[in-house]
């Protein structure tokens, strides 16, 4: 019932408020107004060299909107057109091929969701400089529906020589980046991507074509693709010898550790956050592994001494993210709260403790520890650091 | 190293297919190859003619690098590219091209394809002989007037060449 029913009302004869109109059709989406979360960048002299951070604390579900997807650029992002873009795969195969945009789409492809996180994420926990919210520290990670034709299926219609061990991938951006990527198992589940979320890939994500490598370091996966040269060895490239290589504490830098194991964040109480008091409330987060599915996440509300089984939501995909949630009532006290993963090798994410006495803390690169989480008695929720 | 990586390969594409299933692209030209630029191995194949010595690598540097690396190497906007030497196994690494990288021709390859930063692709290859042979200098690894080509860039040793293993992962104990 309006209130132009309500009797004796001095309301019923004028009716409803006047409501103006919304705004018109419009042939390409924006968010609303009210929505504001946006990647976070260092300030840099260079930002055509780094790194921008997806606001995962405000994602839902699986799917980083294209638009928030973290970026890492060694060059700046180019402005390709798809009509003269070509792709040639040479070297050791027995057909050398120039390759179209429009060759690869004709192909038989497929649709995949895949997370993309980067080798130097979380990069500051190795030296307990814990960023302020989960953004800053976890946030070189997305998750998207990527498309294209399998990387084996080209790489057979070029017909790879025996001997060949490695692809030189390169990019055609303003340093031709270049990654040497061994022919290893995990390639079975390798694209080369044109799609990303129902649409092509954002410039940022390579458009018109990269390579996907679910489940290695982000990159090795090298974005607007021209050439896969095969070889019989690595080319031992700057950002695989002086970059993204793990420092030990005896002087040896570990190379080519290229997948990314098991992690997870609490995104939802997370740094910067304030809970308005006690009461309930959803914790979630994201889960997710290089090495296949995300079988257990575990949360615990007291620092790390106990732990109880979080939901996940189905189905879950091997090497995507995966989102978990547990109802929590909120009794106004201090929690020292965090999330763990295991994965279907039995691997379960460490302490950030076990890091560092595993690899010391300068191997700068491929962080997977338990973030913590401190929730005030005042509801703000800020770093544990170093803890 | 990577030979240890290698053996363990099970990616299982059909190696030397004897044709193609769709007959996707066609045949590039060796010109449409050759256009892509070179890109180098650690036993120097790729690398192109040209040749250049640290003497003559001094002005390319003060002309082209210094900029974002300073006159002497030593790091400004872009990363010190020498010193360190020592420093890698202690609390605060120094990683440059003396003390970490492990190939010459990995620096040649680098220049050539990403520096100078701005204008990327704007040297000579002989330029790029003798900026590498300059910073070879620099870090007491090649002497002032030695030629850098491609036949002894190949030869150089760096004194990281060493320290680099294989992903030691899973590693962490419980």
């Amino acid at each position: 019932m309006r209130l132009g029913a309500v009797l004796g009302s001095g309301l019923a004869a004028r009716g409803e408020e006047p409501r103006s109109l919304g705004t018109p059709l419009s042939a390409y989406g924006e968010r609303s107004p009210f929505v504001k979360p946006v990647r976070t960048m260092r300030q840099t002299k260079t930002p055509e060299a780094g790194s921008s951070a997806t606001p995962l604390a405000d994602t839902y579900g699986i799917i980083t909107p294209s638009s928030l997807h973290y970026e890492r650029h060694h060059a700046g992002v180019p402005n390709i057109d798809p009509a003269r873009h070509r792709l040639v795969i040479h070297g050791m195969v027995e057909r050398p091929l120039i390759l179209t945009m429009d060759d690869i789409r004709r192909l038989p492809s497929v649709s995949r969701i895949h997370f993309l996180e980067c080798g130097g994420n979380s990069g500051g926990e190795w030296q307990a400089k814990n960023q302020p919210d989960v953004q800053r520290s976890y946030g070189l990670a997305s998750c998207s529906e990527w498309t294209g034709v399998p990387l084996r299926l080209l790489l057979e219609e070029a017909g790879v020589k025996a001997g060949a061990k490695w692809l030189i991938a390169e990019g055609a951006d303003a340093c031709k980046m270049q990654r040497s990527v061994p022919l290893a198992p995990e390639l079975d589940y390798a694209l080369l991507a044109y799609g990303q979320n129902g649409e092509p890939l954002r410039p940022s994500q390579g458009f018109p074509l990269r390579l996907l490598t679910p489940g290695w370091e982000g990159n090795v996966q090298v974005k607007w693709l021209q050439r896969l040269l095969v070889t019989d060895q690595p080319h031992m490239t700057r950002d695989e010898t002086s970059k993204y290589s793990d420092l030990m504490p005896d002087g040896k830098a570990r190379i080519f550790s290229l997948p990314l194991e098991a992690k997870s964040v609490v995104t939802f109480p997370s740094g910067g956050q304030t809970l308005p008091g006690p009461g309930l409330y959803e914790v979630t987060g994201l889960a997710w592994t290089g090495k296949g599915l995300v079988t257990r996440v575990e949360l615990t509300f007291d620092g790390g001494a106990s732990w109880v089984e979080a939901r996940m939501d189905e189905p879950r995909f091997p090497r995507a993210f995966v989102r978990f949630r547990m109802p929590w009532r909120w009794d106004g006290k201090p929690v020292v709260m965090a999330s763990r993963a295991t994965d279907e090798t039995g691997y379960v994410q460490p302490t950030r403790e076990q890091l560092v006495a595993a690899r010391g803390m300068n191997s700068g690169y491929h962080f997977n520890g338990i973030k913590l989480w401190r929730v005030g008695a005042d509801g703000v929720v800020t770093n544990v650091e170093g803890a | 190293m990577w030979k240890v990586l290698s053996a363990a390969l099970l990616f299982s594409v059909v190696l030397g297919a004897q044709s193609a299933k769709y007959g996707a692209g066609r045949a590039p030209s060796a010109e449409e190859i050759r256009a892509l630029g070179p890109t180098v191995g650690p036993d120097g194949r790729g690398l192109p003619p040209g040749s250049g010595t640290a003497k003559q690598g001094r002005e390319v540097f003060a002309a082209r690098c210094a900029r974002c690396h300073g006159d002497k190497a030593l790091g400004d906007v872009g990363p010190a590219l020498v010193g360190g030497k020592g420093s890698l196994a202690t609390a605060k690494p120094v990683k440059t091209v003396g003390s970490f990288w492990p190939y010459a021709t990995s620096v040649w390859d680098y220049v050539n394809r990403a520096m100078p930063f701005d204008k990327p692709g704007s040297l000579t290859h002989s330029e790029v002989y003798s900026a590498v042979a300059f910073l070879l200098h620099l870090n007491g690894i090649a002497g002032e007037t030695e030629v850098m080509d491609a036949k002894s860039l190949a030869r150089v040793r760096m004194p990281n060449r060493d320290g680099f293993v294989p992903d030691g992962r899973p590693d962490v104990k419980r």
